[in-house]
């Protein structure tokens, strides 16, 4: 239950963080808030030679508003995040994804970018970054570039990231003001990672029309979902006509979720399309109290 | 092997030094180095809360820890929760009248995190007060005591 020997690094500079990663290749691994990695490595199911740890470095910490989006620090923490006016009131599915991540102590080290880089499928950020559209701003020792959600996530635990990457940032877009988030999952105890879950958001025009709709599952495969037909169903209808157990049976219907020791993939299909119900109709009685809010 | 590094911190209000090995872990740093055995260590992975310590005044896993990224920080153990003229802390007051513990193993780590959840909601509800708990694992006691010792603990602080 101790990790293997390795080399430590505590650079305070990205430039400094990268270059070492360029210099030790798959030799290294990058630490953030080592709720995950450092279990693994106490598990021996990984070792390392070198361990770039990115905790000192100042300008990978924060939340700021900026052009139509927020963006997050990859070392912000949790606990951070939970607790941020910014997000609570720009990105609300972001705040309320939060405190479904493990338990307290876990939030105070744990960090955003840890969380999507690590790539659990079954965790919630990396399904909030997808049905969010957010980009990740990644940077390398030949300098920085942009990845879409939509192109991070690979397969179980793997990601757009080089070896020689660290993730710097994420910007989560915006929406209007007349929308509603909900996240929805179904584990065995409160804190655990979900047997399956769902995030949605749904925005409506003067109208009461759908403009926009996200919907990202988590737990249903080896990345997190987007329910791409779900959504298309959904953008453009009157929000009194969605029929939202439709929409949840529509949106897990071309999934193929696992099937293990906690849960049949039967089981996951049935509970998911469940849960994205579950979210979906909350998110749009948040539009709906908006609506009346406002109008009142 | 690595070469072993210098490491130095505040350790309930002392300052600690030690030359460790990179991959010592803060928890293993507290009971050998330091001799402050009440930090217990269950799983060793992160899933018991046995051995949480305040970082910075952050309740934290010192199993997910290395020693030294604690480099200049602030840790608290469960023996720097209690008074200094010996006595019991409020909340370790409450365990004991509410039997909030059997065998005492889990202890230190539901002392340390009740600590902080009540210095961030001094007025839990029941609800706020089981969320609080669930970072924290206990074979013996079946939670209600715990439960019950939070509720007396929040009533006092």
């Amino acid at each position: 239950m101790k990790p293997a020997p390795f080399e430590y690094h505590g650079p305070e500079k990205v430039a400094e963080a990268t270059a070492l990663l360029r210099d030790f290749g798959d030799e290294a691994k990058v630490l953030a808030g080592g709720q995950s990695l450092v279990p693994i490595m106490a598990l021996r199911l990984a070792r390392f030679d070198h361990v770039v740890d990115l905790n000192r470095m100042g300008e990978l910490r924060g939340i700021q508003r900026q052009n139509g989006t927020v963006r997050v620090g990859a070392m912000t923490r949790q606990a951070e995040v939970e607790r941020d006016a910014t997000v609570a009131e720009a990105v609300p599915l972001l705040a309320r994804a939060t405190p479904f991540i493990g338990h307290f102590q876990i939030r105070n080290r744990g960090t955003v970018g840890g969380s999507l880089a690590h790539a659990d499928p079954a965790a919630e950020y990396p399904a909030v970054a997808l049905a969010l559209d957010a980009e990740f701003e990644v940077a390398n020792s030949a300098g920085a570039r942009s990845v879409p959600a939509s192109e991070f996530f690979v397969s179980t635990f793997m990601t757009a990231l080089a070896e020689d990457d660290i993730l710097a940032a994420v910007r989560f877009p915006v929406w209007g003001e007349r929308s509603g988030f909900a996240v929805e999952e179904v584990a065995r105890r409160f804190g655990d990672f979900a047997l399956t879950g769902a995030v949605c958001g749904v925005e409506l025009d003067g109208d009461d029309r759908v403009t926009r709709a996200a919907i990202g599952m988590f737990g249903m495969g080896s990345t997190p979902l987007r329910a791409a037909d779900a959504e298309a169903a959904l953008t453009g209808s009157a929000i009194g006509d969605v029929d939202v157990e439709e929409v949840g049976r529509t949106a897990t219907a071309a999934s193929d979720p696992p099937d293990d020791i906690h849960a049949s993939a039967g089981y996951r299909r049935k509970v998911g399309a469940v849960v994205v119900t579950r979210a979906l109709r909350r998110a749009i009685e948040e539009c709906r109290a908006i609506e009346e809010a406002s109008g009142g | 092997m690595a070469d072993a590094v210098p490491v130095t911190m505040t350790v309930n209000g002392q300052r600690r030094q030690a030359t460790v090995e990179p991959r010592k872990t803060l928890a293993d740093f507290l009971r050998e180095d330091c001799a402050l055995t009440g930090t217990h260590l269950g799983c060793e992975h992160g899933v018991c809360g046995a051995c949480t310590v305040l970082l910075d005044g952050d309740a934290v896993r010192a199993c997910l820890l290395f020693a030294i990224q604690v480099e200049g920080a602030d840790v608290t153990t469960v023996e720097g929760l209690t008074p200094t003229d010996g006595g019991l802390s409020p909340v370790q007051e409450a365990f004991r009248e509410a039997h909030g513990l059997q065998c005492g193993f889990c202890t230190p780590g539901f002392v340390v995190s009740v600590t902080a959840f009540l210095r961030d909601h001094p007025s839990p509800s029941d609800q706020e007060i089981r969320e609080g708990l669930s970072g924290n694992l206990c074979r013996c006691t079946g939670y209600q005591g715990i439960v019950n010792a939070v509720r007396l603990a929040s009533g006092r602080e």
